[in-house]
């Protein structure tokens, strides 16, 4: 590896170890051990909410059935820092969502990072 | 009526944010530094001797120097953070005490999941002073004329005015409690700036785990600016009903002029989208604990 990709390699790690997703005024209690998920879906709708914004997806579970999960996400406020707008998901759009899920089994969830169909993940 | 689930004061917090060991590296470019109306603001160059204060003067844009997270002190006030550690204890007096322990907040030690919490700015009450520098100080904008010095805060989209004309609080038979209460400031020297606040709505929390104020908060701020480009701010709450001595909610908190033309951006607690995110996500997330 030459030094100017050993350079980006590090800015990378640096940029990663500082990045910390912070804009809520409510922590994660709700999501009582907040067992971490990934999940495929369809993307039915994206509210650029304030203060929060919500992600909609339908999952299509082993037996074939279709639920529709409502997931929240960071403030605008901080989303626009990460490059993130309300223009980045649309209908119809395939995302895999890594996420926390309350103990009750509801689908829902808080989101940790999401990535594309063309495999930029984005984090928020 | 259904029991609150047990979660205060308690090591099992579920931390935030959760763990998420598996995440691969950012995107060296997905960091962005943006203003309201997507203009990237350009770091300022690392060697950048910065020049004098100007006198008298604080009008500008100003963001936390050490970026946008260092002023939303989730787990409240910047020098106290409810985070357990003994030295970020404040000290309360017993209705201090009582009265915090009657605020259910969305974090620190004693969160609760936020369909139970009855933090005031969750309804989007007005978030109101000194809360509006102690939760999501973003950026600022300070604009001053010979007889006022004005704050429009980008969270809550608010303003401040603070009185330098020499003018005195208003007496006791017409002051109303108010979500900013009435601010008089003077400058102690060409580079320091010194606010007292009164008349504090007793509604709002200090911060945003719930720290409590009474009718009596007396709140001062230093704006000391130390060069052209860094201003700081010290924040110290008084109120001898709550707290046994004043204490320093911030200490000397950098803020960093931005460029002249840096667009506020909205940032709004919105009731009706409050009310949305709370029916499709909040009582959701803790529907069983009914049966429990």
């Amino acid at each position: 590896m030459n030094n100017r990709l050993w350079l980006g390699f590090l800015v990378m790690i640096a940029v990663s170890a500082v990045s910390v997703p912070l804009a809520a005024h409510h922590g994660n209690a709700s999501y009582g051990h907040a067992k971490q998920i990934t999940l495929k879906g369809t993307v039915t709708e994206w509210d650029w909410l304030s203060p929060h914004t919500l992600l909609k997806m339908d999952v299509k579970d082993d037996q074939g059935t279709v639920v529709n999960w409502i997931v929240e996400w960071s403030a605008p406020s901080s989303l626009i820092n990460y490059g993130i707008n309300k223009k980045t998901f649309k209908p119809g759009d395939e995302v895999t969502v890594v996420m926390i899920t309350p103990d009750n089994g509801a689908p829902i969830g808080r989101i940790q990072r999401v990535m594309l169909a063309n495999g930029t993940w984005l984090r928020g | 009526m259904f029991s609150l689930p047990v979660r205060a004061q308690n090591s099992s917090r579920t931390p935030f944010p959760a763990p998420d060991p598996n995440a691969p590296p950012l995107a060296q470019n997905q960091e962005k530094h943006i203003d309201g109306w997507y203009k990237e603001v350009p770091a300022p160059p690392k060697d950048q001797q910065a020049g004098p204060a100007p006198r008298r003067d604080l009008s500008g844009v100003w963001e936390p120097a050490g970026g946008w997270r260092d002023g939303v002190q989730f787990l409240g006030a910047k020098e106290y953070p409810s985070d357990g550690k003994p030295q970020h204890e404040l000290p309360f007096t017993p209705l201090g005490e009582k009265t915090w322990k009657s605020h259910k907040p969305g974090f620190g030690t004693t969160e609760v999941p936020i369909a139970l919490n009855n933090d005031p700015f969750d309804s989007c009450d007005p978030i109101g002073f000194p809360r509006i520098e102690l939760f999501n100080l973003r950026a600022i904008q300070i604009v001053q004329n010979p007889k006022q010095v004005l704050i429009f805060y980008q969270n809550d989209r608010t303003f401040r005015s603070i009185w330098s004309d020499g003018r005195a609080f208003p007496s006791d038979d017409i002051s109303e409690p108010r979500w900013y209460g009435y601010s008089t400031g003077k400058w102690e020297d060409d580079a320091t700036f010194v606010v007292e606040t009164t008349g504090l709505d007793e509604r709002t929390w200090i911060d945003n785990v719930g720290r409590p104020h009474s009718s009596d908060l007396r709140v001062e701020e230093r704006f000391h600016r130390v060069n052209h480009d860094i201003m700081e701010i010290t924040l110290t709450i008084n109120d001898p009903q709550m707290y046994t001595k004043p204490w320093n909610a911030l200490n000397k908190f950098p803020m960093r002029l931005q460029p002249a033309d840096f667009d506020l951006r909205e940032m709004i607690c919105s009731p009706s989208e409050q009310a949305q995110f709370d029916k499709e996500l909040s009582r959701p997330a803790i529907a069983d604990t009914k049966k429990k």
